[in-house]
């Protein structure tokens, strides 16, 4: 047991450092940043400075060495154009990034189980067929597209919804948050749904196969047959056993879904991080687009080295390798 | 694999033809699909105008309505973009943009995928292993935040875009061509072909691989999907291809700054052909499985 978690977690952090060397010679090899500091009348010495201030001069090993020995300790440099603390402006962003993909895991979850339920009850009514239809759809379009169309619909043609922006925040002492406010939750709607369409797809999906599963097993046929009201056979019997395929691939998407809220938070000029990236890459910011890749990266692998180990934890015949080869 | 033991689909190419065609939702998707490659590839032939070259453009055409007429008479029935740009032209060309990566992309993630499943599936031991893992790892990363890292460093381009696709998708082929090929490794006809004294190359391209195909073509066909998708999505954020070459996505956010000023047409118009591609393709490779019956 103890041996798969330390095995896990080594392999977790080779990919770690794989990726913060892709990341970050990849992105260092980019561009020159220096122009975005240098007036026009900056003359060779003034260059010069601006290069040896940046860390420029040194060889790409040393500035990588340098960039781990700084990232180990919390520092990621400082961003070229904010001329903060990298690191301290994705903390500042983050919130609402984090705030959209749970609002769109919670609204993934809320129409999406009981529309799985439902299509895995009646698997040849209309209702399913329309339902499969939608979560096709939903997985196959492009998430721009949909955001685009609901800011023409419900924002230019209808004037319903805000499409820019957060809207009123709360401020709950340690973070602040817009769905606690009525213009707040307006302003998130929009958004949080383009986002979760996605995952909705993925929960109509498994809840429809668990379900089909699930209702041919003993256990439900026994429940039914000592007289069990249906309400509670499928709430309690059914819905527990189809919630863990569902809970972990939610789990390991997750990553998946902070990434696409780059795309979300562009449409809809949502003040995350993903936003943020896609300015400092139209700006070169090298600090601030490396803090971001190797941010996403990490907390990508903690995911899924926890969802691993959860995993080995509930069921021994991964830990012992009598699973899959 | 529990359903690995299934028969193999039976019947001829011309069988499967007709069982293919007998479905009218196969035959529209294939119609629809076929209609825009043409449109796409003949877009130098077909369009009234060649959106790129300066001469032909008037910037005071810009902005103008479906259907409006210009000052020389020319009517653009999709309305015009910021540049005066004829909307039917650069959709047009548009198109063939987005399917060359698409179908680039695709071809090359299949070629590179199916040699490095065919090797793991025939070599077995540590470089199954490996190579195994290297696509378990490269699965567990979202594609979206993959293609955007290599976009991140490499810049725009249309190669660039290519390879970046190549990358997100190749181990999706390696590991389905490495578990057909294991399954197709097991049969009697393999073992007759060991029996006589066949080589293992032999084997592996004549035999196994032929058996692979139908599987192939079916995920090549989803995985063609996703790649126009995501290149569209790519280069909305301005991160794939370059202004010089504007694909679908490109169009589309061209468009996103006129929506607010209710100017649809310059995005909605783009985004529509995206659509029906994206759904043209999807509905193919859906049919396209039931007729194949691959154990997917």
């Amino acid at each position: 047991m103890t041996e798969y978690i330390i095995r896990r977690v080594l392999q977790a952090l080779l990919v770690l450092i794989v990726m913060t060397m892709l990341v970050f010679f990849g992105v260092n090899v980019i561009g020159n940043p220096v122009y975005i500091f240098a007036s026009s009348e900056c003359d060779q010495a003034c260059l010069d400075a601006i290069i040896t201030d940046l860390g420029l001069d040194q060889p790409i090993w040393r500035q990588y060495l340098t960039f781990v020995g700084n990232l180990v300790q919390g520092d990621m440099g400082r961003s070229f154009t904010h001329g903060v603390p990298a690191l301290h402006l994705i903390f500042e962003r983050l919130p609402a990034t984090l705030e959209l993909a749970f609002s769109a895991l919670v609204l993934a979850l809320a129409f999406g189980l009981p529309m799985g339920i439902y299509a895995g009850l009646r698997p040849y009514g209309w209702g399913a067929k329309l339902i499969m239809s939608f979560s096709m759809i939903a997985f196959s379009l492009p998430v721009f597209w949909i955001g685009i169309i609901m800011i023409l619909t419900f924002s230019v043609q209808l004037g319903w919804m805000p499409s820019v922006g957060r809207g009123d925040t709360v401020d709950l002492g340690f973070v602040e948050v817009s769905f606690l406010t009525l213009d707040g939750l307006h302003h998130l709607a929009m958004p949080a749904f383009t986002l979760s369409l996605i995952m909705m797809a993925m929960v109509i999906r498994l809840a429809r196969a668990g379900m089909r599963e699930v209702m041919f097993t003993d256990y439900i046929k026994f429940a039914r047959a000592s007289g069990v009201p249906e309400r509670r056979v499928l709430g309690a019997h059914a819905l527990k056993n189809i919630l863990i395929p569902i809970v972990t691939v939610l789990g390991m998407e997750f990553g998946g879904v902070i990434a696409f809220a780059v795309v979300v938070e562009s449409i809809f000029s949502w003040p995350g991080v993903g936003k943020m990236l896609i300015d400092a890459i139209a700006v070169l910011d090298r600090p601030l687009i490396v803090a971001y890749l190797i941010c996403v990266v990490f907390m990508f692998v903690t995911l899924n080295l926890l969802v691993d180990v959860l995993y080995s934890l509930l069921d021994p015949r991964i830990r012992l390798g009598g699973g899959k080869a | 694999m529990s359903i690995a033991s299934a028969p193999p689909a039976a019947g001829s190419a011309r069988d499967l033809t007709r069982r293919f065609l007998k479905d009218p939702g196969a035959v529209i998707a294939l119609l629809v699909f076929a209609a825009f490659g043409v449109a796409g590839f003949g877009a130098p032939l077909i369009a009234p105008q060649n959106p790129y070259d300066l001469a032909q453009v008037d910037i005071l055409d810009s902005l103008l309505e479906p259907g409006s007429e210009s000052f020389t008479g020319m009517t653009y029935w999709l309305g015009t973009d910021g540049q005066g740009r004829d909307m039917l032209s650069a959709i047009l060309y548009g198109i063939r943009i987005s399917l060359v990566v698409g179908l680039a992309s695709g071809l090359l993630a299949l070629a590179f995928g199916t040699v490095v499943g065919l090797i793991a599936a025939y070599r077995r031991g540590w470089v199954d292993t490996l190579l195994m893992r290297i696509v378990d790892l490269q699965l567990s990363f979202p594609t979206i935040l993959v293609a955007l890292i290599l976009l991140v460093i490499l810049g725009r381009g249309v190669d660039k875009i290519i390879f970046a696709l190549v990358v997100v998708q190749w181990a999706y082929f390696a590991r389905t061509v490495r578990g057909v090929a294991l399954v197709e490794g097991a049969r009697d006809y393999v073992e007759a072909a060991r029996g006589l004294r066949l080589g293992g190359f032999r084997i592996l391209m004549g035999h196994i691989l032929p058996n692979c195909l139908p599987t192939m073509l079916v995920v090549a066909t989803m995985q063609m999907a996703m790649a126009i998708s995501l290149e569209a999505t790519l280069s909305f954020l301005g991160l794939g291809l370059p202004p010089t070459r504007p694909s679908l996505g490109l169009l589309i956010a061209n468009g996103f700054d006129y929506l607010q000023s209710g100017r649809y047409w310059i995005s909605v118009l783009p985004g529509l052909v995206l659509l029906a591609i994206i759904i043209s393709v999807n509905v193919l490779g859906d049919r396209l499985r039931d007729v194949l019956n691959p154990r997917l």
